[in-house]
């Protein structure tokens, strides 16, 4: 992967787009949410065994637990891109959240048996990771500059997949060297989410940026919207979103499809990451290159590519390559190439509460999308479903096209 | 960054990955490796008429437990997480430690040598032998394979021994629910127990949220729902009533109590242990069922009257082998 890893903050921009290097904050967020990941994953890879077969909760509970808290983060969010807003303190805001989930897990390790500590464990490491995540987007388009923004999130998801990757291969080899030994999970997981607090803490700049103008409306949100480009991609990806079949829908298909054995299941996402992990960075320099509106408008035709291929005859090998890598190129291209297509739209004093806006929209819309398509398949059977689906999406597609607004980065600086 | 920094990041990182190192090595050196141990020689299912085995949860192996003595306590069998018995042979589904989930069947005869072994997707849940020892069934858990939120879904198989048929998955039996076909992609199904004849079986089947006990029949290959709300039956040796989970809480930390249901009138009472217990319940006499419940075993008179009693500490997967 082309990646430069030197550069101190402050030094003067390389005149090449293509020299250019990622700035070092961005690769400093990188690294914290590589780390960050590796621990986070950790957990969510052997939290169903643990809670099932280490303190023998029923699925049924395990399944309570688990749906708890899904709606509660899309709110989240918006309050953390607020505070960060509010006093210019991102990095703070941030460190608030990443510290919050690390922590989480000395609570799983404490709360023993009890159903209720549980909970209130998981709900400490979701909240951290709604609170976190629009104040970080902020401030690599901040520390960015606009025509390289597609880049410099290329690099940070990257980064971020590499440790979602690393995560469960840490969480494995730990289970096999101490005989499903839960507690030591959580504790390395401990371990490894403090260190990216520390990482952000020493490696990030910090400091108050600028501060917010007149904010009406309780979290600013109308002023927001009362912007044409802005209200256009929050409608746009909301409209993406809501015509998006969830990964693990795919996944299941792909398993009923080959006949795929149940204990290679959880191998499928992994294939995903690693494709958008080596597309991440291209999808992003492409981006800067001829537009953000285009990639994330072909990143949902992969997508759709993706489901026609699940109708489609074809031999059981390709299919599941076919679709992993086109499920790999659907992220890269969206993803980050989302944020970046968004920072630029947004005054920097609402950089944080814009980006949490327009994220809680699409995730808002992608759980209605899940609900229905979960509908869908139960009344006429999952080829019906991912047809309509598939229909869906080419029409959000068409309508996103026209709504999406042109990237202002671009055209002035081309490459 | 200044250097003092750099070195508060160095030590901070080395204090951090030492403390993980540390802790991992204690935890290693804590937990004995797993290793897939067998029975010792001498222990089977000859023990006395009526012994109670179970699953010692101190050591992970099976274990007997005398009526005339029950203090005296012998661990003796193989390293099982589910483990049940009948005539001539015994099933012991036995969990590889670590990802992804993996597990084994273990076919036993009576002196508990390994017949035969076959991998097994996902995490054990329920084990039955039929009472002539020629059919098996279990069901384990498959992780992931559900398509609403991360619920889990369960894949059930069928061994008949007589012929080496085995059925991977019963999930594409021809179920018939209020009198229709009934087809939907999420029927999954759970908890089988045999009647004597080695044919006919009953089973928990799950579709669009409901759960019914079903009938079903292997030569036929047909199921019918008879009863809703019927989960982990257990019939009878007399194979005129069974014992089941009954849902009847929204609370999710409490939704059971268990039941027995009299086949004849489809008439069921709860029996008297009033506690959410969630296991396939074992008739250890022709008026007594045995559980496991907050890690312990328990025995409840089948008819409603008395208390529950416990049978075993640090014990699960009963069963009486006569």
């Amino acid at each position: 992967m082309y990646l430069a890893t030197t550069g101190r903050r402050g030094a003067p921009p390389a005149p090449s787009g293509v020299r250019r290097r990622v700035p070092a904050t961005v690769l400093a967020l990188g690294t914290v949410s590589l780390v960050t990941d590796v621990s986070s994953e950790m957990v969510t890879a052997v939290l169903p065994l643990y809670l099932v077969l280490g303190l023998g909760l029923t699925p049924l509970q395990f399944g309570f637990l688990d749906g708890l808290f899904t709606g509660a983060t899309a709110l989240v969010r918006l309050l953390g891109g607020h505070a960060a807003d509010r006093g210019g303190r991102h990095k703070r805001v941030a460190g608030f959240g990443y510290a919050l989930s690390a922590c989480s897990r000395l609570g799983l390790l404490l709360a023993g048996g009890a159903t209720g500590l549980i909970a209130a464990a998981l709900a400490a490491d979701r909240l951290g990771k709604g609170i976190r995540t629009a104040p970080r987007d902020a401030l690599i388009t901040l520390e960015s500059p606009p025509d390289a923004l597609g880049r410099a999130f290329g690099v940070h998801r990257a980064m971020d997949t590499t440790g979602a990757l690393l995560g469960p291969l840490a969480a494995f080899a730990l289970l096999w060297a101490t005989a499903d030994a839960y507690d030591a999970v959580f504790v390395v997981s401990f371990c490894v989410g403090l260190l990216g607090v520390l990482l952000l803490v020493v490696l990030v700049p910090g400091g108050r940026r600028e501060t917010v103008g007149a904010a009406r409306g309780p979290l600013g949100l109308a002023a927001l919207l009362r912007r044409p480009a802005v209200r256009r991609v929050t409608l746009a990806a909301a409209l993406l979103g809501a015509a998006t079949v969830g990964d693990a829908f795919l996944y299941l298909l792909l398993q009923r499809r080959t006949g795929l054995d149940a204990t290679w299941f959880p191998f499928l996402p992994l294939g995903a990451a690693a494709a958008y992990l080596l597309l991440a960075v291209p999808a992003g320099r492409l981006a800067d290159r001829i537009g953000r509106r285009r990639p994330f408008l072909y990143g949902h035709g992969a997508l759709l590519l993706a489901m026609a291929l699940l109708l489609a005859p074809v031999p059981d090998a390709l299919l599941v390559g076919g679709v992993l890598a086109l499920l790999g190129v659907f992220y890269a291209a969206t993803d980050g190439v989302l944020m970046a297509l968004t920072g630029p739209l947004l005054p920097a004093a609402r950089r944080a509460s814009g980006l949490a806006l327009v994220q809680t929209a699409q995730a808002l819309a992608k759980v209605v999308a899940a609900t229905g398509f979960g509908a869908a398949w139960t009344l006429w059977g999952p080829s019906t479903a991912l047809l309509l689906a598939s229909a869906g999406l080419a029409a959000a597609l068409v309508c996103a096209a026209r709504l999406l607004p042109a990237d202002p980065s671009h055209g002035r600086t081309p490459t | 960054m200044t250097a003092r920094r750099l070195w508060a990041l160095a030590l901070g990182a080395l204090l951090l990955l030492g403390g993980a190192t540390a802790y991992t090595l204690r935890a290693a050196a804590d937990h004995p490796s797993a290793r897939a141990e067998g029975a010792d020689a001498g222990f089977g299912l000859d023990g006395h008429p009526g012994a109670l085995y179970f699953r010692d949860t101190a050591s992970g192996r099976v274990a007997r437990q005398d009526p005339a003595a029950p203090a005296a306590r012998r661990v003796g069998g193989p390293r099982c997480d589910r483990f049940h018995a009948a005539g001539s042979t015994a099933l012991c589904l036995q969990r590889r430690p670590g990802l992804p989930a993996r597990s084994y069947v273990i076919v036993l005869d009576r002196q508990l040598r390994e017949l035969r072994r076959m991998s097994l997707p996902g995490i054990p849940n329920r084990a039955r032998v039929s009472a002539s020892g020629q059919v098996l069934a279990w069901t384990a858990f498959a992780t992931g394979d559900s398509y609403a939120t991360s619920a889990f879904s369960t894949r059930t198989s069928i061994l008949d021994l007589r012929t080496g048929y085995l059925i991977k998955n019963i999930e594409q039996i021809p179920l018939t629910l209020d009198g229709r076909r009934h087809h939907a992609p999420d029927v999954n199904y759970w908890g089988v127990s045999f009647a004597r004849d080695d044919n006919r079986f009953y089973a928990t089947v799950a579709t669009q949220g409901h759960t019914y006990l079903v009938e079903g029949d292997l030569r036929k290959w047909s199921a019918r729902a008879i009863k809703e709300n019927v989960e982990c039956p257990s019939l009878s040796p007399d194979g005129t009533r069974i014992a089941y989970k009954k849902k009847v809480s929204t609370d999710p930390a409490a939704p059971w109590r268990l039941h027995v249901l009299d086949l004849a009138t489809l008439r069921e009472h709860p029996l008297a242990d009033p506690r959410s217990v969630d296991d396939q319940a074992s008739w250890t006499g022709p008026g007594t069922v045995s559980y496991a419940y907050g890690g312990a075993v328990w025995s409840v008179p089948a008819d409603g009257t008395g208390a529950p009693r416990r049978v075993a500490e640090g014990a699960s997967s009963p069963v009486a082998v006569r």
